[in-house]
Order: structure tokens, then C-alpha cells, then sequence
């Protein structure tokens, strides 16, 4: 019967001191530790969070440097390939001067060349008819000496004028 | 080369484990030692006066002595000396305080003040008026049953015990919860980390999917004190020598004690649902609760009878267990009383038995722990739950 009646001392001291050390341990052990434990609980999860939060970033980093990187690739292209535009350009504009200059002198040459023929045309023609007048001159001076022949030279150029 | 390591550190766990469990096997044979003077019944103790032959093991009594309160704290015998811690002895009675160590008692041979332990079969091991014409008759120590009894609030075998592991609880929890103010956000250390573990099991798988993630921290502080309460004193329990020994929470009066906190938590903090849920049940055919009212009776006698439930299944599971080692261990003094060599033969198999027996225990120090606060938890988490 002892095993099962409980006693009113056990039951007295039980109670007193299970209920003093349940109040004990809840101010002085179970909040302090439940509070710590919750505060890790808490720290671990933002840092977790913020590792996700900073590989998100990261991800969007590397995207943003691979779009700069080909926007900086793209623009190279462009000014490279203007660069070569421009080249051509001055090339063929140099190429244009070049011509028309080459142009312009071999025709001022040509016009001097003219020129030149001209003025020795106009002076090889004076030379002559200064030759022609001079040996006319002399011609003239020796065949028309003798009235004669002075007409027959009149007649015969008077036919010739009339044949032309 | 770590795994070898490992596999290294766990053989000389298990030998270290092993070795213990032998150890405390051979304490419990000692202590469990039948010539004790304890273990004398009125007839036994006429023989041992008289000397003339050697008392007879009665493995009954040494049982229920070992797993009973008592008003000293007897460690063991070598020879005649028997070395015991008296207690204190707290008495109320005839509205008088009477206070006086047990040792004047004398081992429960003596009356002292006109007290003493009785004897009978009825009122054994309780204190009492002693009936003095018996007493001066025959020198047996029996209930004066013209008297009433006197209230013994006596700090006692269990009392002691329950103090130390309170005070060993409350020094280790206190200490801990320094470890987890000074140790703000880093990793567990030392024994915090041993602990840690079974303070986030309760938590976790215990109070928040019985109470809900709402309101369970409210009851943290009572599931865990209860907890370590019981899964400490379960532990002490196996241990057959000081401090170790005292049967805690394989006495009616503890386990009933803890069954009331967890009532009267449970009454205390139940709303209206919980109490309209008793009265009038929902999902109930009318007519059981009218005119009749059956089911508000049943769910009425449910509400006591699970505490009453609570308190059976850990004092029957731990007494029940501490019976059977006990038993393993008598079987030795049985045979050793027929003979010699079929004692010594038969502790073989005592032993092995009882090594099996403290290897179930140390399970079941865990899962009645376990269930008494999972149920515990559970009834806090009925008793507030929301209507859905």
C-alpha cells in the first residue's frame, strides 16, 4: 500500500521546491537562454538572407559588367569602323585633290604648252612672212625690173584670182 | 584516417559504457546486501536478537525497500557497520512541531518521543504513535491506533534527493544561461552544446506543433523544468549507490505532484472553447447529451483522468523497471541461499540480465520524459487551442 498512497511531506516538499525552482529557472535560465536562442535563430536567418540577397546582387553585378563590357565592345566596333570610314575618306579625298591637281597642272600645262605653240606659231608665222616678205622683196625687186614682165605677172594673177 | 579515428573513439565509448553499467551492477549487489538491518521483519529481527541462526533473504521486502521512501539515506553495509545518513525528521502533531533526526530511531528499532516507525503491515514505514504496552511488551513498534496520526513533513530519503537534482538543475541551467549571454550569436560550446539540442527537441517537436507557434513559448519555461526533472531523476534513479539510489520518479507522490502542475496549467489557461468543448461537445448527436448528459460526463471524468493517467505511467513504468533489476539481483541471494556455487553460477546470468535491463532503462528514462511532457504539452495546446 506504501508504493501507491502518496505522502502529504513528499507532496508538500515536492511541490515547494519543484515550484520554487520552476519560478528559478524561468527568470534566471529559460528566458535568458529561449531569448539567445531566438536572437541566433533570427541572426543566422538574416545573414542567410542577406548571402542571398548579395549573390542576387552579385548576379545582376556580373550582368551589368558583361552589358558594359559589350556596350564598350559595341562602341570599339563603331569607332573602329568610323575610323576606317574616315580613313577611307581622307584617302580617297586625298586621292580626289590629287587628281584634280594633277588635273588642273598637266592642263595648265597644256594650256601653256598651247601657249607656247601659239606664241611660236605667231612667231614662226611673223618669221615667215618676214622671209616671205623679204624674199618677196627681193623677187619682186628683181623680177619687176623690166615693165614687161611686171604685166604679164598682173595678168596672170588676175587668171588665178578668177579661176579661184 | 578520421574514420578510423572515429570507429577508434567509439569502441572505448561503448567499453567506457560498459564497464560503468558493470560497476553499478556490483554496487547494486552490495547495497541490495540482505543483511542489511533494514530488511528485518518483525519475526526476522526476534531471530537475529536471539542469534541462533542467519535470517532468510525475503526478496519482496528487499524490493519494496529499495524502491519506497525512507526517513534515512542508507548507503551500504560492510560487516556490521552500516553506513547511513540520517535525516531530518519533521513532525505535526497534537498542533506541536516536533523536529529530531531519524537516527534516534535506531535503524527504526527504537521509538523516540513516543514516535516511532511502525512496523505492521498496513501502516509500514509510516511514523506513528507508538502503542506502548505492545512496544514494552514484545519490543515491536505498532500504530497506537487510539491516536490520531501525526503529519510527517520529514525531508526524507526521496525529499533529499529531489533537492539535490532541483539544486544540481538549477546550478547547471543558471550557469548555462550565463554561457548564452556572454556567447551572444556564436556557436554553442562546452555542455550548452550537450543541452542545446534537447532544449531545441522540446521546443521545436514538442511545444510547437502541440500549443502551435502562437502561444508555446508562454509554457516553454514548465516544459522544459519538467523535462529535465524527470529525464534527470530517471537518470539518478539507475544509479544504485549515493547519490544515486532514491527512487524519485518511481514515487506516487512526485509523479502526482508533477500531473497537478500540469492540471492546474491546463485548467488555468483554458479559454471558453475548451471548457464549451467539455459541455457541449460538437459533432455529438443530441440526444447524448440530453436529457441524459453522458458525453459532458465522460469528457468531465476526462479531465481529471488525464493527469490521473500522467501520474500511473511514470511512477508504474520507472518503479516497474527498477522491480525487475532488483528482481535479476535477488535471484543471486535466492540461489546463494540453496547454494554457494549455483549463487555464483546464476549471477552470470543475473548480471547479463540486469545490463539488458539498465540499457532498457536508459531508453525508458528518455521516452517517459519525453511522453510526460509531449502529453503535457498536448493538454496546453487542447486547452487553448482556437475555434476552427
Amino acid at each position: 500500500m506504501e508504493l501507491v498512497s502518496p505522502g502529504i511531506g513528499l507532496i508538500f516538499w515536492m511541490t515547494l521546491a519543484f515550484g520554487l525552482v520552476l519560478w528559478l529557472l524561468s527568470k534566471f535560465a529559460w528566458k535568458p537562454i529561449m531569448k539567445s536562442l531566438h536572437e541566433r535563430e533570427t541572426s543566422i536567418d538574416n545573414a542567410l538572407h542577406e548571402a542571398d540577397k548579395a549573390r542576387e546582387e552579385m548576379k545582376h553585378l556580373i550582368f551589368s559588367n558583361e552589358q558594359l563590357l559589350n556596350q564598350a565592345k559595341e562602341e570599339r566596333d563603331e569607332i573602329l569602323k568610323k575610323g576606317r570610314e574616315i580613313k577611307e575618306k581622307l584617302i580617297e579625298d586625298a586621292k580626289q585633290k590629287a587628281n584634280e591637281e594633277a588635273a588642273r597642272i598637266v592642263e595648265s600645262a597644256k594650256e601653256s604648252i598651247q601657249n607656247e605653240k601659239m606664241a611660236a606659231m605667231v612667231d614662226l608665222k611673223n618669221q615667215i612672212a618676214k622671209l616671205s616678205i623679204e624674199i618677196a622683196e627681193k623677187l619682186l625687186g628683181h623680177e619687176l625690173s623690166d615693165p614687161k614682165r611686171q604685166k604679164e605677172l598682173v595678168d596672170h594673177l588676175i587668171k588665178e584670182a578668177k579661176l579661184n | 584516417m578520421s574514420k578510423h579515428f572515429y570507429k577508434k573513439s567509439g569502441f572505448l565509448k561503448n567499453f567506457l559504457l560498459l564497464s560503468g553499467i558493470v560497476i553499478i551492477l556490483v554496487f547494486q549487489v552490495l547495497a541490495s546486501n540482505p543483511q542489511h538491518p533494514e530488511s528485518t521483519s518483525p519475526e526476522q529481527a526476534a531471530s537475529h536478537e536471539t542469534g541462533a541462526h542467519k535470517e532468510k533473504f525475503n526478496a519482496g521486502n528487499m524490493i519494496i525497500e529499495h524502491i519506497v521512501d525512507n526517513h534515512e539515506w542508507h548507503i551500504l553495509n560492510v560487516g556490521d557497520f552500516s553506513l547511513t545518513i540520517p535525516l531530518p525528521v519533521i513532525l505535526w502533531f497534537d498542533g506541536k512541531l516536533h523536529t529530531f533526526m531519524s537516527s534516534n530511531f535506531h535503524h527504526g528499532h527504537q521509538q523516540y518521543q513516543g514516535f516511532g516507525i511502525s512496523e505492521e503491515k498496513e501502516n509500514k514505514g509510516k511514523i506513528v504513535r507508538v502503542n506502548q504496552e505492545k512496544y514494552l511488551a514484545e519490543g515491536v513498534i505498532e500504530c497506537d491506533k487510539t491516536q490520531e496520526m501525526p503529519l510527517d513533513f520529514s525531508i526524507t530519503k526521496i525529499v533529499l534527493a529531489i533537492f539535490m537534482s532541483l539544486a544540481l538543475m538549477t546550478w547547471l541551467f543558471i550557469s548555462i544561461a550565463r554561457t548564452y549571454t556572454k556567447r551572444q550569436g556564436q556557436a554553442p560550446k562546452g555542455i550548452q552544446s550537450i543541452l542545446e539540442p534537447i532544449i531545441l527537441f522540446i521546443r521545436d517537436d514538442i511545444a510547437k506543433p502541440s500549443i502551435g507557434a502562437k502561444k508555446y513559448e508562454k509554457y516553454m519555461p514548465f516544459l522544459l523544468t519538467l523535462f529535465f526533472f524527470i529525464f534527470l531523476n530517471n537518470l539518478i534513479g539507475l544509479v544504485p549507490f549515493f547519490p544515486g539510489g532514491a527512487n524519485v520518479t518511481g514515487n506516487i507522490a512526485v509523479t502526482m505532484v508533477l500531473a497537478l502542475f500540469t492540471f492546474v496549467i491546463t485548467t488555468f489557461s483554458a479559454n471558453k472553447q475548451y471548457w464549451v468543448h467539455i459541455i457541449n461537445a460538437p459533432g455529438v448527436p443530441w440526444w447524448l447529451k440530453f436529457p441524459v448528459p453522458l458525453m459532458p460526463i465522460v469528457e468531465l471524468i476526462g479531465v481529471f483522468t488525464k493527469p490521473f493517467v500522467l501520474m500511473v505511467r511514470l511512477f508504474a513504468n520507472i518503479t516497474a523497471g527498477h522491480i525487475i533489476v532488483l528482481g535479476f539481483v535477488s535471484l543471486i541471494f535466492i540461489f546463494g541461499e540453496m547454494n554457494l556455487a549455483l549463487g555464483y553460477g546464476i549471477s552470470v546470468l543475473s548480471i547479463a540480465f540486469s545490463i539488458f535491463m539498465d540499457f532498457l532503462e536508459l531508453l525508458v528514462a528518455f521516452i517517459q520524459a519525453y511522453v510526460f511532457t509531449l502529453l503535457s504539452a498536448l493538454y496546453f495546446g487542447m486547452a487553448t487551442e482556437e475555434h476552427h
